[in-house]
């Protein structure tokens, strides 16, 4: 039992016969995740991965049948809003969506209504979620992981994969890694996932990686300062980034002298996280503090 | 997706919101003829994306149509943060009794469309809630109502409209917000709307729209300005490459946002200046990853190209083929440094290594080995 997901972790795949839906389908199930379901609409009766998933063409009947607690959502921007909408109304009460390019005013609807109805949603635009022994949904490698007890939690996808494998390189396991995604809208913020870690017994320290734009991190800064007792490292990207241009993501910009990574830097270190130069740099900080 | 101020005034105008008349013109003799069917005296105002375009002697009062032509071929000959003018708009000069701030915005600390609104308008509205917070109103909109008229009324009680401009009020912000709304923009901002002897008219105005609503709006996505952007980063957003020429001298290629940009920070921290952002995107086949390599060498700055990738969606071996093949076929020869890991590393590793290319484990390594490149390749 960690955050978010495990062996306990029901999963249903919409898109499940698109390109994406199809590898990394395959490439959960290899991981050990229970993916009991998918839905493609028009496809409902068939069955995909040799035989073990069937396919629905509605949540609620996937729900229905198979007991699917949680979804994955790896379908065209112009359909996600609408895909995550039906599990939030299905009784999925947590939603990754990986989708990336949804409008950013469709995310804002998204947002309120599942908030409105207590579903969790984490991403848009993310990379999911593991926890190394349990489950992985979403996209994120599986073999760079190693079970431990150290939770992750980051904006950007690649940049977490580096982070996971400089930690499973020193030998240092993670509890859960999840990417809450690069949106100016998201489902879920970096303080709520850093409140779940706060409260799972299975988390010893958690990393944060952040990047320019917004002023997530120094809300979290503020969070930790005041509510965390567990040890945090953090990693910010974009020192170099100059203002005013978007950095690949839609949340990353420098605008009018806010959202820096300096600025994010100083607010993390001052609220006694401890702030890395590099990505490699990480493992070391967490020994510092106190991390087997 | 930066809107010009002529094309955002031209959304505005259509969704009620007064505007000045107005007319675009490419040389300073049609800025001339443009004064002369307007009436002077007029304002040549360049048109330009970047900011801080009055600072830079980019908007000129003329009295007469020859003055009007003076001006414009002045303006014509500007570069403005980098960017060379292209483009006036020539527009009726008016007496302003008061300016005022008024903006929508997508907030997303707030998680809301909001509206920004200052009665100290005219100038930069970021100084303004710095100096006296107080005088810039900040109203978040409710997510699914959207805007109400107890919202415009607050709005016009805090600026203070006097009551004979407040319908006028009421449909500009109405309209404003609708504008925001149905182009899936970021950012509509009027700045200054100002007070004139004819009544309330929005002088200047900036859309910003959200690139990933521009699916649904073709026809915004015609309004893109091809002379406004760097040939470069338009060639790489049609290859499917998220692009963004830098100063420096080593050129990087990253598949992931966060990881290009700790990449770059990286070459930074190592002694050395990224030449470039580059996002090669998730699943890249070789054939992109030539096109980076052509778009990253086709920047003179550059003496060495480091490339970082982690493998997940993307194929390893596919990047290292197409670094393979992109190399064989370039003019410009530069050191090259590789790392790739994750996804097929390992058949990516001996495809490098027969190609005898130089290969780094970790990040940091990869970044001081690129920035010995590129300053070896300078003492050439």
């Amino acid at each position: 039992m960690s955050i978010l997901v495990d062996g306990d972790t029901r999963l249903l795949i919409q898109g499940i016969t698109g390109r994406e839906g199809q590898f990394h389908g395959q490439a959960m199930l290899n991981f050990g995740t229970q993916v009991v379901a998918g839905v493609t609409p028009g496809k409902g009766g068939q069955e995909t991965f040799n035989g073990r998933v069937p396919i629905f063409d509605t949540v609620a009947e996937a729900v229905g049948r198979t007991g699917a607690n949680t979804s994955v959502i790896y379908v065209p921007a112009a359909f996600a809003p609408d895909a995550i909408f039906e599990a939030a109304s299905s009784g999925i009460g947590l939603i990754f969506c990986i989708t990336e390019g949804i409008p950013a005013l469709d995310m804002l609807r998204v947002y309120h209504v599942l908030r409105a109805q207590g579903v969790r949603l984490i991403g848009p635009n993310c990379p999911g979620a593991t926890t190394p022994g349990e489950a992985k949904v979403g996209i994120i490698p599986g073999n760079i992981h190693r079970r431990g007890r150290v939770g992750l939690v980051s904006r950007s996808g690649t940049l977490t994969y580096e982070v996971v494998e400089a930690l499973t390189d020193e030998g240092i396991g993670q509890s859960t890694c999840v990417g809450i995604g690069g949106d100016p809208i998201v489902g879920t913020s970096f303080i709520e996932i850093l409140t779940l870690f706060e409260a799972d017994p299975l988390t010893d320290a958690v990393v944060l990686i952040g990047e320019i734009g917004g002023d997530e991190e120094e809300r979290a800064a503020e969070h930790i300062a005041k509510t965390m007792s567990k040890p945090v490292a953090a990693f910010v990207a974009g020192r170099t980034a100059p203002p005013g241009r978007r950095m690949g993501h839609a949340g990353a910009i420098i605008s009018g002298g806010t959202g820096t990574a300096e600025s994010k830097r100083t607010a993390l270190r001052d609220a006694g996280v401890r702030v890395a130069d590099s990505p490699l740099q990480i493992p070391a900080l967490l020994r510092e503090a106190g991390v087997a | 997706m930066k809107l010009q101020e002529f094309r955002s005034k031209e959304i505005l105008a259509r969704h009620g919101i007064p505007t000045l008349p107005g007319e675009i013109a490419t040389t300073p003799a049609a800025a001339r003829a443009a004064a002369e069917r307007l009436g002077v005296p007029v304002v040549v105002k360049a048109q330009v994306l970047a900011g801080g375009r009055g600072k830079a002697g980019g908007v000129k009062l003329a009295a007469d149509p020859a003055e009007a032509e003076a001006r414009a071929a002045e303006i014509l000959e500007l570069r403005i943060a980098g960017a060379p003018v292209h483009t006036v708009l020539v527009t009726p000069s008016v007496v302003i009794a008061h300016e005022y701030y008024l903006a929508v915005i997508l907030d997303r600390a707030a998680r809301a469309v909001t509206v920004i609104a200052s009665a100290e308008g005219g100038i930069d509205i970021e100084d303004v809630a710095q100096t006296d917070p107080a005088a810039v109103l900040r109203l978040p909109l409710h997510p699914l109502i959207g805007l109400q008229p107890h919202n415009v009324r607050a709005v016009s009680f805090f600026l203070a409209i006097p009551e004979a401009h407040r319908a006028t009020f009421a449909t500009t912000l109405t309209g404003l917000v609708e504008a925001f709304v149905q182009t899936d923009a970021e950012l509509a901002e009027i700045n200054p709307l100002a007070l004139t002897s004819d009544g309330l008219v929005a002088l200047d105005a900036k859309m910003v729209l959200d690139d990933s609503g521009l699916a649904r709006h073709p026809d915004l996505e015609q309004l893109r300005d091809p002379a406004e952007e760097e040939p470069a980063e338009a060639a790489a957003r049609e290859a499917g490459i998220s692009y963004i020429k830098l100063e420096g001298t080593i050129g990087c290629m990253v598949n992931g946002a966060g990881l290009a940009m700790a990449t770059m920070d990286l070459v930074k921290l190592a002694g050395g200046e990224p030449a470039n952002f580059l996002d090669i995107g998730g699943g890249a086949r070789h054939e992109r990853v030539a096109a980076a390599f052509r778009i990253i060498l086709a920047d003179p700055n550059v003496r060495a190209v480091l490339i970082n990738i982690f493998g997940g969606i993307t194929r390893g071996d596919e990047v290292a083929q197409g670094i393979v093949e992109a190399r064989a076929g370039l003019e410009r020869q530069v050191p090259m440094v590789v790392r790739i890991v994750g996804t097929n590393a390992d058949e990516a590793a001996f495809i490098l290594e027969s190609a005898d290319l130089q290969t780094a484990y970790t990040l940091d390594e990869a970044a001081a080995m690129a920035v010995a490149a590129a300053t070896a390749g300078e003492g050439r």
